[in-house]
């Protein structure tokens, strides 16, 4: 009896340090990379060109490129998202078509995104001539995060209690109406959410842009959607591997401003989630 | 003249409604096409390869060197791939199981709801950020504990990647473990057997299918991560069978190679041969897993 309540002791105590192991290698990133690129940060830092070949400056270029596709990406990912999960939640009969798209889903989300990548560059670079564009980037990225939010929209539909959708029917509503006027503001919160987590990923990502839109070097700010731009993350790359002697403090503090970038998306997400539950109890 | 009216305004609404229909059809179809649309780019811009380059040359080749000698021997990539994906599967799968089974059945609550978003943190961070981080101190750190010249290792980035694949495994057993039902560990707790005893011998053989799964789609990530191992196993095409040594992934050929292709080229389109490669290898993976998952869900 002893020897058994020990064995169980002992495990508890193992898996306890495993986890802690995991848990303080997730905090020790975190934490490293803030201290090491905080001193990096300025006003200057994310305002101002790159200078000296990289080597002095600030990222603001790089910084508005990204911002530009993740914009491009939510325009062209959430509506068809939204509309996916809703055929897949309010349309779509339980049939053979239905399995497929949803294996569908699961296997789009598994493409490496270097495969995207390579998608991106033979089917909107070359063959619909977008050329190396915001465009082309942000199609991309909306395709890598469509899974996402598909599935995040998906979920938040399934939270629609049915009774609203048969009370909408019986006061003369049209599926169409119901589903505009009444499911979709219902499910709204979740969907953005969902979506907004995974736009902050689509914003982190590198191999889908490398060969779709990221210059390397493109201190001129865009003019139009047929523009290159340069993103943070294929520029934290440049500087990491390919600008020799390129001063630390700029290295870490373009990966934090990457970071805290993808932790905001991920913060508001789960704020919206959080206001819209308790706005939910207070009703 | 009324109802003439009214019977233009009903057939006018069921057009409507019929156009609707097809409108949101059509973006439910999205994946389907997304996936097709991908698989078709990969066949149609490797066809120029596989069709001049001899097959058996590409699968048996042990060089590849495509601007020198325009030699595309697949064995280098492969190995790098798989010897970089083993180590890294050897060092996630008992972290991830370990953390999944201590969070999904012992942690006490608190302690629970605390430690679950701090790993589900570490599935945001952007793998180039991961793999800045691992450059910075992954890579010293193997350098100086095995005393090497260089620290751009397969072992490098099995560490990384195993940290990258952690929040899958991790979040996929956990419910596949919280997915069991709770009358049996009621039954196995009422016969006897301490918590431990169920945790192995009743709650993780009922999810055993669920962690599976789990593990293989960590896998696929694993396999199809590029910028991580793009920056830190060392971009070195050789077959070596040492992880202490640099080699070149699949997903790190073509990130770095692509670049400098001509468009159209020979070497262009084996770049898209082996994305077609890595393509169906994790299709694979993902399906396979993906009927595991499922089948969890049928038994409970």
């Amino acid at each position: 009896m002893k020897r058994k309540n020990l064995i169980q002791k002992f495990w508890n105590y193992l898996l306890l340090f495993i986890t802690l192991i995991v848990v303080v290698f997730v905090l020790g990133i975190i934490i490293y990379l803030i201290v090491k690129g905080l001193p990096a940060l300025s006003w200057e830092f994310i305002t101002q060109k790159p200078e000296a070949g990289m080597r002095g400056g600030g990222i603001f270029p790089a910084i508005l490129g990204t911002l530009y596709l993740i914009i491009g990406t939510i325009i062209f990912s959430l509506p068809v998202g939204i509309f996916a999960a809703l055929y897949l939640n309010e349309y779509a009969s339980k049939n053979r078509l239905t399995r497929i798209i949803r294996l569908s889903i699961v296997n789009v989300s598994g493409v490496p995104s270097v495969v995207f990548g390579l998608f991106g560059l033979g089917f909107f670079v070359i063959l619909l001539k977008f050329g190396k564009s915001i465009l082309a980037g942000s199609l991309t990225l909306a395709l890598l995060i469509l899974p996402v939010i598909i599935t995040a929209s998906e979920e938040a539909l399934k939270t629609v209690p049915d009774s609203y959708r048969q009370a909408s029917l019986a006061l003369g509503a049209t599926k169409w109406q119901t589903v505009i006027k009444v499911i979709l503001p219902q499910a709204l919160p979740g969907i953005v959410t969902g979506s907004v987590i995974g736009i902050g990923r689509a914003a982190g990502e590198t191999a889908p842009i490398i060969f779709t839109v990221a210059a390397f070097s493109q201190p001129n700010l865009p003019n139009s959607v047929f523009s290159q731009v340069m993103a943070l993350p294929y520029h934290l790359y440049v500087l990491a591997t390919q600008v020799p002697n390129a001063p630390e403090n700029i290295q870490w503090g373009t990966a934090l401003v990457l970071l805290l970038l993808v932790l905001f998306f991920t913060i508001a997400g789960t704020v919206i989630r959080t206001r819209a539950r308790l706005r939910k109890v207070n009703l | 003249m009324l109802w003439m009216e009214k019977f233009k305004k009903s057939k006018f609404r069921i057009f409507k409604t019929f156009l609707i229909s097809k409108f949101v059809f059509i973006n439910g179809i999205i994946s389907i096409v997304v996936l097709g649309l991908i698989l078709a780019f990969l066949i149609y811009n490797s066809l120029k390869f596989f069709s001049s380059y001899p097959f058996f040359d590409f699968i048996s080749g042990t060089r590849w060197s495509p601007t020198v000698n325009e030699k595309f021997g697949f064995v280098p990539l492969m190995v790098g791939s798989l010897e970089v994906a083993f180590g890294a599967i050897l060092i996630a799968v008992p972290l991830g199981i370990g953390v999944a089974i201590y969070i999904g059945e012992l942690a006490p609550r608190l302690v629970r709801e605390t430690l679950k978003p701090i790993i589900e943190v570490l599935a945001t961070i952007p793998s180039v950020v991961l793999g800045f981080i691992g450059l910075k101190t992954v890579v010293p750190f193997v350098k100086n504990i095995f005393s090497l010249s260089i620290g751009l290792t397969a072992l490098s980035g099995s560490i990384i990647l195993a940290f990258m694949s952690l929040p899958t495994i991790i979040s996929i057993s956990e419910d596949a473990i919280n997915a069991v039902p709770n009358g049996l560990r009621n039954a196995s707790l009422a016969l006897g057997a301490n918590k431990w005893e169920t945790t192995y011998k009743i709650v993780v053989p009922t999810a055993s299918s669920g962690i599976l799964a789990a593990v293989m789609l960590g896998l696929g990530r694993i396999i199809g991560e590029t910028m991580a191992v793009l920056m830190i196993t060392g971009n070195s095409p050789r077959i070596v069978f040492s992880w202490l040594q640099p080699v070149r992934t699949i997903t790190a050929t073509i990130a770095a190679e692509m670049g400098e292709t001509v468009q159209g080229g020979l070497h262009y389109s084996a770049l898209f041969g082996i994305g077609l490669v890595l393509f169906l290898v994790t299709f694979l993976t993902n399906f396979t897993a993906d009927r595991f998952v499922n089948r969890i869900r049928n038994i409970i």
